[in-house]
């Protein structure tokens, strides 16, 4: 960091108010609209009106009838995750520690798949899992899939396209980690008789960890919200909560339930990141 | 043999990069599919036909209008007040610098889903219900694109220290000349890279548009509709040509950059 001193006065207010009111206004305020949108009662709609009803018993409603495709989106999203973490490390690896002189370039080509469409991208995926094409004929040469076994429309797939759009979430905070690393602490561990697994896990994961954490977050948050992998590579079965909510607000047109499974969503996930930031002990990352 | 053994992290890592381009290559071939059905997404014959035609469905051609509009709008307006901000949080004290990080930072983790429907709870309670379309759709991209401009500036600011704007001061360069002649070239590349992440958020957003669009239909949601009934393999085509374009001015910008890094080396 540099040494800049910091200016005061009213300077620093008028630059930074406007995008902090952009903000507040329509990041901030609308999640009161949210929360009191899940306590009206459901027999409004956008035409006639809303009803303040504070309805908590909304929450029930909507647990009760959604919790499938609730647990469901996060169980993909949490082995998507975990798929994107071991990719994600070995090539963040790669970049930081043996690619010399290579390193901007092979930065810009880990982004560079992701400027094309994310729809486009995920439908390709329908091609490359197809019935009719070589990595099902692969598998099931190898007796992995059976003779009638697929690949396309089911979590299989919905789980390999989420592990393949969210991979630069996860690279490139584990990738800002890991280039700060300093080789000598590496280098003292193997002349302290480490092998390259020990020094690996005692010296490099350690201090990669930050960019462990910032990166599964910020893989495992989208993912789990994600419904396009969801409904373009799966099946009916495999409806996610993201779906759902989209459906309720529009084909249904009930705000109310639709309002209770997004604040559940939210608050599922900042319960989950806030236990597993305190378990990994970075709480100085926020 | 050995060879492979010392290399083996390097060798593992390319894979995963030259994975993560086999969807592209998909995407690329599929422009120049000649499909026999429109029900199987798979490749059955080549032709040039969808890059000599590319607005034979002029509904995808309106849809990506619509996307460009909105995402240059969205960009300029994001990386303005973005970088604005980014200034604020790097160079000024101010009540409530260090709690406003996190103002900045969530958006970016939040899900889109959550983000998308909370902002249409809010059109709707305050009446505009009836007026979703291009403005509310604005209202999103600018929301979603700010933080990441923010960032994105503020590293390069906070990456570069001012002693040079010092030494400028000290020659006898006005306040505004310092700013101008030596802060802003500097800052430059940080803002036209959060600019171009900007705009590729915006053209790429299904989720929160989708709820906040109204009547209107992004490329995105386009795709999304075709998608049901089979896609014209068009839409390949304006998939490889944001590719193409994107990496060509991302390339463009790190050469000028490693160009002004040596000739600043020279001096």
């Amino acid at each position: 960091m540099a040494d800049t001193t910091r200016r005061r006065g009213w300077v620093g207010y008028a630059l930074f108010l406007p995008a902090a009111a952009w903000l507040l206004v329509f990041f901030v305020v609308p999640f009161y609209s949210l929360f009191a949108t899940s306590l009206y009662d459901q027999s409004g709609s956008d035409f006639r009106g809303w009803e303040m009803t504070y309805e908590f018993g909304n929450y029930a409603d909507a647990i009760e009838q959604y919790w499938q495709p609730l647990l469901r989106a996060i169980l993909y999203a949490g082995i998507a995750t975990l798929i994107c973490l071991v990719l994600g490390y070995v090539l963040a690896y790669a970049i930081a520690f043996k690619s010399g002189r290579w390193k901007t370039l092979l930065l810009v080509l880990v982004i560079a798949p992701f400027f094309t469409s994310f729809l486009l991208r995920t439908l390709s995926w329908q091609l490359l899992l197809a019935d009719d094409w070589y990595i099902v004929d692969f598998l099931q040469f190898l007796h992995i899939l059976g003779p009638d076994d697929r690949l396309l429309n089911t979590p299989v797939a919905v789980i390999t396209g989420l592990a393949y759009n969210f991979l630069p979430f996860m690279v490139l905070p584990l990738f800002a980690s890991i280039d700060k690393i300093d080789h000598r602490l590496i280098e003292a561990s193997g002349d302290l008789y480490a092998n390259p697994v020990a020094a690996f896990f005692k010296v490099t994961w350690p201090l990669s960890l930050p960019g462990v954490v910032s990166g599964t977050l910020l893989t495992f948050i989208p993912a789990a919200g994600d419904y396009i992998n969801a409904q373009l590579l799966g099946n009916t079965n495999t409806r996610v909560i993201g779906s759902v909510i989209e459906g309720q607000f529009t084909d249904a047109n009930n705000s109310a339930i639709a309002a209770s499974l997004s604040m559940s969503l939210m608050v599922i996930i900042l319960v989950m990141v806030f236990l597993y930031i305190r378990r990994a002990g970075t709480e100085d990352l926020l | 043999m050995n060879w492979i053994r010392r290399h083996l992290v390097l060798i593992l890592g390319l894979l995963v990069l030259a994975y993560t381009f086999v969807p592209i290559a998909v995407v690329v071939l599929m422009s120049f599919n000649d499909p026999a059905t429109r029900n199987v997404y798979r490749f059955d014959g080549f032709t040039l036909h969808n890059w000599t035609n590319m607005c034979e469905d002029p509904a995808m051609c309106d849809a990506l209008w619509l996307s460009i509009r909105v995402g240059l709008l969205a960009t300029l307006v994001a990386t303005l007040l973005g970088t604005l901000a980014a200034f604020a949080l790097v160079r000024y004290d101010f009540f409530g610098r260090s709690s406003s990080n996190l103002l900045i930072f969530l958006p970016m983790a939040a899900p889109e889903i959550v983000l998308g429907s909370s902002l249409l709870t809010l059109f709707v309670q305050g009446g505009f219900a009836g007026q979703l379309g291009f403005w509310t759709i604005f209202i999103a991209h600018v929301m979603f694109c700010l933080s990441f401009v923010v960032v994105t500036v503020r590293s390069r600011l906070a990456g570069m220290d001012d002693t040079l704007e010092q030494a400028a001061a000290d020659l006898y360069a006005t306040p505004s000349q310092t700013f101008w002649r030596v802060t802003f070239p500097l800052v430059l590349p940080g803002i036209l890279g959060a600019a171009l992440l900007s705009f590729s958020l915006s053209f790429d957003d299904f989720i929160i548009t989708n709820l906040n669009s109204g009547s209107e239909t992004t490329f995105p949601m386009y795709v999304w509709g075709a998608a049901r009934v089979g896609v014209p393999m068009q839409v390949n085509v304006v998939g490889t040509l944001m590719f193409v374009i994107s990496v060509v001015i991302v390339v463009a910008v790190e050469l000028n950059n490693r160009r002004r890094q040596k000739a600043l080396a020279a001096t």
